[in-house]
Formats: C-alpha cells, sequence, structure tokens
C-alpha cells in the first residue's frame, strides 16, 4: 500500500511517502492508523490527535471507518487550509 | 476548465480568453484571492503544499457541481503553490454566463468551496521562524503553529 503525508504530518513523520505492507488483521484506517502509531515515536506523535488527522483513499476523502484494500493509496494530512485562509 | 501552477496569473488575458468567441457570454464573474500580511510582515512568505492528483480532482467535481447548479459558458479555476510572497495573487475564479446572477453567485459558491475542500497547506515565515497555519484548530493556543 502506498501511503503519503502532507504538511506537518510529513515534516512530524519525517517521510513523504512510503510503501507498506499491511497486517492482514489491519482493515479499517482507524485500525490502520493504530497500527502506523507504533512504528516509532515519531508516527506516534504525528497520529496522537485523531481529531486534526484527515484521510484521503485513492484521492478521495473517507471516514475512520473506511475499509482498505492492498493496492490503495492512502494519504494523511492535517485539515485543509487552502484557497482563503490567510487570503482577503 | 482547472489549471494548479506554480507560476502567476495574468488576469486580463484569462478574463479576455474565457469568452472570446463566445457571443452569448454577457457577464464575467472574478475573484482574486492575495496573500495577506498575517503578521509576518511584508517580507513574509507562504509556502503552499497540495496533493497532486487530488488538488485536480477536487476542483474538477466542483466546477461540475457549479455548472449542475448554475447556467455557466464557462469556468476556470486557477490555484498557485509553492513560496508565495506577501502581496502575491493566490487563488483566480472566473466565471461566464449569459446572465450576471448565475456568474456571480457560481464565483461566491466556487470560491467558498475552495476554502474547505482543496487539499492545499499552509506553511508561513517570516524570515526568522516559521509554523503550519490552521493545522492545529483542536489544540490550545500554545500550539496553534507547529515549529520544528
Amino acid at each position: 500500500m502506498n501511503v503519503l503525508y502532507f504538511a506537518w504530518l510529513r515534516t512530524k513523520i519525517g517521510i513523504g511517502e512510503e510503501t507498506l505492507e499491511l497486517p492482514e488483521e489491519v482493515t479499517t484506517v482507524s485500525e490502520f492508523l493504530d497500527w502506523l502509531g507504533q512504528r516509532g515515536p515519531t508516527y506516534l506523535e504525528a497520529l496522537q490527535d485523531r481529531s486534526v488527522v484527515r484521510v484521503a483513499v485513492n484521492q478521495e476523502y473517507v471516514p475512520f471507518d473506511h475499509v482498505l484494500a492492498p493496492d490503495d493509496e492512502v494519504a494523511l494530512f492535517p485539515p485543509v487550509t487552502g484557497g482563503m485562509d490567510g487570503v482577503t | 476548465m482547472i489549471r494548479v501552477q506554480q507560476g502567476k496569473f495574468d488576469i486580463g488575458a484569462e478574463m479576455a480568453e474565457i469568452c472570446e468567441g463566445d457571443f452569448a457570454v454577457g457577464g464575467v464573474a472574478s475573484f482574486v484571492g492575495v496573500v495577506r500580511d498575517t503578521g509576518s510582515g511584508p517580507d513574509g512568505f507562504m509556502t503552499l503544499e497540495h496533493y497532486p492528483g487530488m488538488t485536480e480532482r477536487k476542483l474538477a467535481d466542483i466546477e461540475q457541481q457549479a455548472r449542475a447548479r448554475w447556467d455557466l459558458a464557462n469556468v476556470l479555476i486557477v490555484h498557485r503553490y509553492g513560496k508565495l510572497a506577501v502581496g502575491e495573487q493566490i487563488v483566480l475564479v472566473i466565471t461566464a454566463s449569459a446572465h450576471r446572477g448565475a456568474a456571480l453567485e457560481a464565483c461566491h459558491f466556487l470560491i467558498d468551496w475552495l476554502k474547505t475542500d482543496a487539499p492545499f497547506w499552509k506553511y508561513e515565515e517570516d524570515g526568522q521562524t516559521g509554523g503550519w497555519v490552521g493545522a492545529l484548530e483542536s489544540d490550545d493556543a500554545a500550539k496553534l503553529k507547529w515549529r520544528d
């Protein structure tokens, strides 16, 4: 599975992209985030507050109970601040 | 039509192009977003990160929603990314229609939507410190900006 990180999730975790093989028991986005958090302290810190983590699967927003497939592109990022914030 | 680019855009040229040869167009509305000084000073800048692929997909989605809702002859959304200085133009929305109501309402709709759904994130710098904008909204004030 291809996993992408953006904004402060990218800088906290320290990489922008990686390919991961999920254990069989990990099926939902929520379980994936739990599993990812166990990969190291940088992951744990980046993922500790789930309320500021957004998830897209194959470039569409998904809820945390979404079920993942092995060849999905999964992206983790903060709430978006595009377009107008900081813009008059 | 949507475009995601690093380079600047020319509003006059874009507006001329959007209605060129289309004599059914009776009104063209536009919105330009500008990088505002939010305390970093006139020398401040921001770096706009985005999710290539998903950005284009979400912008195309919203163009389709606007076209379904209003009778539009043409739509253009240009969104920049990368390093942008205070005062630079960051986003352009142009809508063309037979009537002013559709053009103005669709333009307003499009720019409102961009704020909430397009995958862009801002990193602001004032030359000494930097931080991600609005990233930790549920956190306390001290953590509003994440720093290295």
